[in-house]
């Protein structure tokens, strides 16, 4: 290996790292609100990237009549447990058409602007909207009634939601992947490396959302409601911030990021109805390597996953992915070691 | 075995025997493969409340070992079965050694990570065959005969899963299963009472990894060929469907959810890709909305329904009350009367900015009553904490019988003759009066798990549960010794409290609050029995705000304000001093 090949190596691992680190975000925040060890967060990448591509072809992707079928889905289930509160049923029906008509908008819009073809940029926009909206809904159907069971049970939940949406992935996108086009056709020379447009937008994209995130946790109210949430559920429900409101907010947030992630890396590589799973995965190792806890630590380790994951594709390829996985072994010694804790439910 | 199960296990060996086409042969055949893996979930998720994504891997780790070596080195299969347990144990040990320790969603996190790992090596390896993997496995042979067809194989199938499914039970029903049923939520309590909880943790994630580890065996010499794609982490996943499906709490939930899980998948298998108009893996949506709904609206699967049908024929029977005449367990010289027993010195705890305890000294003799008194929020609880090893303390020394025990573990005190109770009641819920009292015996029985399993442990048992039923005798609970302790009000749970750690033989019983909850009359009675049971040499300290009985029960009193000792003194001293009047009552200005 030479320093240009390194150098290329380097490049790859941070531009994986930077998608990486997303999703080991979206993973932190969401355990850290909800206790909810979010295995799913992989099939919003799948979704990202293939309704885009659906898009492209100016077909509706399934997504969209999973996102109208998850709407009112939910809207049935809230009327129902409105009714049975007892609330006037006029009453009832309101706020529940209130809370579907975010969702059934951005699908209807979908199913009208599938044909258009519209510009690239306004794909995307669209395909944030769909993806980003399925989030609140999933938290509704799956995990809200169990907010109080534990992470063990949450994690089989999880399990669940992730057979489900793969299996739906099938069914919407079938078994061929599919490939964007590049947002940015520039590319730059920089001594031995050739920079392409599309990894300067992921960087630069993952870098503005890390800072947006950092900006909404420590500047906004509503960032400080999920810290306080995801440090003392009940002390923060006391103080009037609703936990099904946190959670809500925390999925909606891991949809968005999942859903800019499959977008940003589409146009790099080839994605399945099943690819998220292992880059999810892979996002995933990182918040372990932060102990679930430390949003930097989160960052710094998908970093280097990435690296990990480009310099052993270059030395032994075919065994790539179990260098990466089993790299989690001696990150969870280390952290046995450093924080031996057993926790009494 | 008991005589409701003659009838269907009959039934089951007769079946080969039927005319039942080879289909449903087959469809036993995987039943009762699937069942073993299930199994361990029981044991590791349902009771343990661990769990694993990664049994399919060591279910692969069985097959491959066994057909590796059978093909390439000619090596007897049975070899190939203790080969394979070998590295499974090893792979187990390390997973567990690495993950244990922490949360417990680790150790999930970690075997799906090792899952992944196991299944591309699988798939990469040259002699592993890669993708393909190893063909042409000999069928097994045992004594001469070819276990080669499906209706041979299938008995040793099926005695080697029913087999396990009582190996399981006999365990859940003993001293170590016990100690296992205390790990889901109760683990502080049962390190209290002298158990390794890391321990028993290894121990059934182990027990689970053997299990789908000879159910992988099974396989490679049934389908007499070995490739990667069975013991991918989807499958992984399904194991635990299936367990979570039939009933995770209990042994025959593991087969009813093996058994529906291979009759729908099949069935999903022929109808979704026509509903869909294409092939593929679409029975997935199904199976992951059904564990989604299983877990949201009946989290114990199916099992419990069938009980609640079949309970009808099978009355649930009651322990037999086989142990009078047992030898008695056990018992520790006790200290002399008088003698210095507990000698704590500054004792001090400090949790961030908040000083809790402050340097806290006292000291009790052998055959003392000391109560621990003071308003709320005082430091008596965290005091009793620090003592017990329940949580460690900043600095200071504690002295029991003579030796230096602070900062042990709960454990290593309990062991020395320390016992305590809880201020929050930590009864195992589902577990018999009598069963959680003879949890305090743990340290005074020796039998393992593989006793345990094998049902060696029957004569110590009958120690253990004679002398559980003498400390609720001494009580006076033990009329109520059958009844499942979740079902009782907070005063007598609170006496099963006292109960637990008698039957720990402890010479200073720690007791936290043990009057809370109780109605006049009874505490009357239990101040009866803790004088009775200082008489017997025992010494007590005990945290308690019910003055009356506090006064009429101690000789000595500590009295603590805002984590420091106020005054210490007989109750006569101490209901005179202005300094406590002012503590409870605050001053006059």
């Amino acid at each position: 290996m030479d320093f240009s090949i390194a150098s290329i190596l380097l490049l790859d691992g941070l531009t994986n790292g930077a998608i990486y680190a997303l999703l080991g975000l979206a993973t932190v925040l969401v355990f850290a609100v909800t206790r909810v060890i979010f295995i799913p967060q992989g099939e919003f990448v799948a979704f990202g990237a293939l309704t885009l591509a659906g898009l492209q072809q100016g077909q509706a992707p399934g997504t969209i009549s999973f996102l109208l079928g998850l709407a009112l889905l939910v809207a049935l289930l809230d009327l129902v447990a409105a009714l049975r509160q007892g609330r006037r049923p006029v009453n009832a029906i309101l706020t529940v058409l209130q809370q579907a008509a975010a969702p059934v908008a951005i699908g209807l819009l979908g199913l009208w602007a599938a044909p258009q073809h519209l510009s690239l940029l306004l794909q995307v926009l669209l395909t944030l909207a769909i993806v980003t909206a399925m989030g609140p809904l999933i938290y509704r159907l799956a995990y809200q009634s169990l907010a109080d069971a534990s992470v063990l049970v949450l994690l089989i939940v999880s399990v669940g939601v992730h057979f489900a949406l793969t299996g739906l992935g099938l069914v919407f996108f079938g078994a061929e992947g599919s490939r964007n086009p590049s947002f940015w056709d520039a590319s730059f020379t920089l001594g031995p490396l050739l920079i392409s447009g599309q990894t300067v937008i992921i960087l630069l994209a993952s870098l503005a959302l890390i800072l947006l995130l950092w900006l909404f946790f420590e500047r906004s109210l509503y960032g400080k409601a999920l810290r306080a949430t995801a440090v003392n559920r009940l002390g923060a429900r006391l103080m009037g911030i609703s936990s099904i409101a946190a959670g809500r907010l925390s999925f909606t947030m891991a949809a968005f990021i999942g859903a800019l992630s499959g977008v940003l890396i589409s146009p790099t590589t080839t994605i399945f109805y099943d690819s998220g799973f292992l880059i999810g995965l892979k996002g995933f190792v990182a918040a372990v390597f932060a102990g679930l806890a430390s949003y930097p630590g989160a960052a710094l380790g998908a970093v280097l996953v990435g690296l990990l994951e480009s310099f052993s594709s270059f030395w032994a390829s075919a065994f790539k992915e179990v260098i990466v996985f089993t790299s989690i072994l001696p990150v969870l010694l280390w952290r046995s070691l450093r924080d031996p804790h057993v926790e009494e439910s | 075995m008991n005589k409701k199960f003659l009838l269907p296990a009959l039934l089951l060996f007769a079946l080969p025997l039927l005319p039942v086409p080879e289909f449903w042969i087959t469809q036993l055949n995987y039943i009762g493969m699937f069942a073993l893996v299930s199994l361990g979930l029981v044991l590791l998720t349902g009771v343990g409340g661990l769990t694993s994504f990664g049994q399919a891997a060591f279910v692969g780790l069985g097959a491959y070992s066994s057909a590796l070596l059978s093909t390439r080195f000619g090596i007897s299969p049975w070899l190939g079965l203790c080969a394979g347990l070998a590295v499974t144990m090893l792979v187990a040990l390390l997973l567990a050694w690495l993950t244990l320790r922490m949360s417990g969603h680790y150790l999930p996190l970690a075997t799906i990570a090792w899952a992944l790992s196991l299944n591309y090596t699988m798939a990469n390896m040259e002699f592993l065959g890669k993708y393909d993997g190893i063909l042409s496995v000999p069928a097994l042979q045992l004594f001469g005969f070819s276990l080669q067809g499906g209706r041979s194989i299938y008995y040793l199938i099926w005695v080697i899963a029913l087999l396990a499914a009582l190996g399981v039970r006999n365990l859940l029903d003993s001293r170590p299963g016990r100690a296992i049923r205390a790990l889901n939520g109760a683990s502080m309590m049962a390190e209290a009472m002298g158990v390794s909880t890391f321990r028993y943790k290894v121990i059934i994630f182990m027990l689970a990894a053997m299990l789908a580890s000879v159910s992988g065996w099974l396989f490679a010499h049934f389908q007499r060929t070995v490739n990667p794609s069975p013991f991918a982490l989807k499958m992984g996943i399904e194991y635990l469907f299936m367990a979570v499906v039939g009933g995770i709490g209990n042994v025959w939930g593991a087969f009813i959810g093996a058994a529906v899980f291979k009759v729908i998948e099949d069935q999903l298998k022929d109808i979704l890709p026509l509903l869909l108009g294409s092939q593929g893996n679409f029975e997935i949506i199904v199976l992951g909305v059904v564990l989604v709904l299983i877990i949201k609206y009946a989290p114990k699967g199916i099992w419990p329904y069938g009980v609640a049908v079949c309970s009808r024929w099978f009355p649930a029977g009651q322990r037999r009350r086989d142990w009078d005449g047992a030898a008695p367990l056990i018992r520790r010289t006790k200290p002399e009367v008088g003698e210095l027993l507990l000698d704590v010195v500054k004792l001090r705890k400090q949790f961030g900015g908040l000083l809790a305890v402050n340097d806290v000294s006292f000291q009790i003799h052998t055959g003392e009553i000391v109560g621990l008194i003071g308003p709320n929020g005082a430091g008596k609880s965290t005091t009793f904490n620090l003592i017990s090893g329940v949580i460690g303390l900043t600095s200071g020394q504690v002295s029991f019988r003579g030796a230096a025990v602070g900062g042990l573990a709960a454990r290593e005190i309990a062991q020395r003759g320390m016992s305590r109770t809880f201020q929050h009641v930590k009864l195992i819920a589902d577990m018999t009066v009598l069963e959680n009292v003879a949890l305090g015996g743990h340290l005074r029985s020796q039998s393992g798990t593989a006793r345990a399993m094998l049902r060696l442990d029957r004569e110590e048992e009958k120690r253990l549960f004679a002398e559980a039923e003498r400390q609720l005798q001494r009580i006076g609970m033990a009329s109520q010794a059958d009844q499942l302790a979740g079902n009782l009000a907070l005063g007598p749970q609170r006496l099963i409290e006292i109960a637990r750690a008698l039957c720990t033989d402890p010479a200073l019983l720690l007791l936290d609050e043990p009057a809370a909850g109780l109605r006049h009359k009874e505490k009357q009675a239990l101040a009866e029995v803790l004088r009775q049971l200082k008489r017997e040499g025992l010494s007590i300290l005990l945290v308690e705000h019910d003055m009356e009985f506090v006064m009429g029960l101690t000789d000595r009193l500590v009295v603590m304000e805002f984590g420091t000792k106020l005054i210490e003194g007989t109750p006569e001293v101490v209901q005179a001093s202005p300094a406590v009047m002012a503590a409870y009552l605050g001053t006059e200005h």
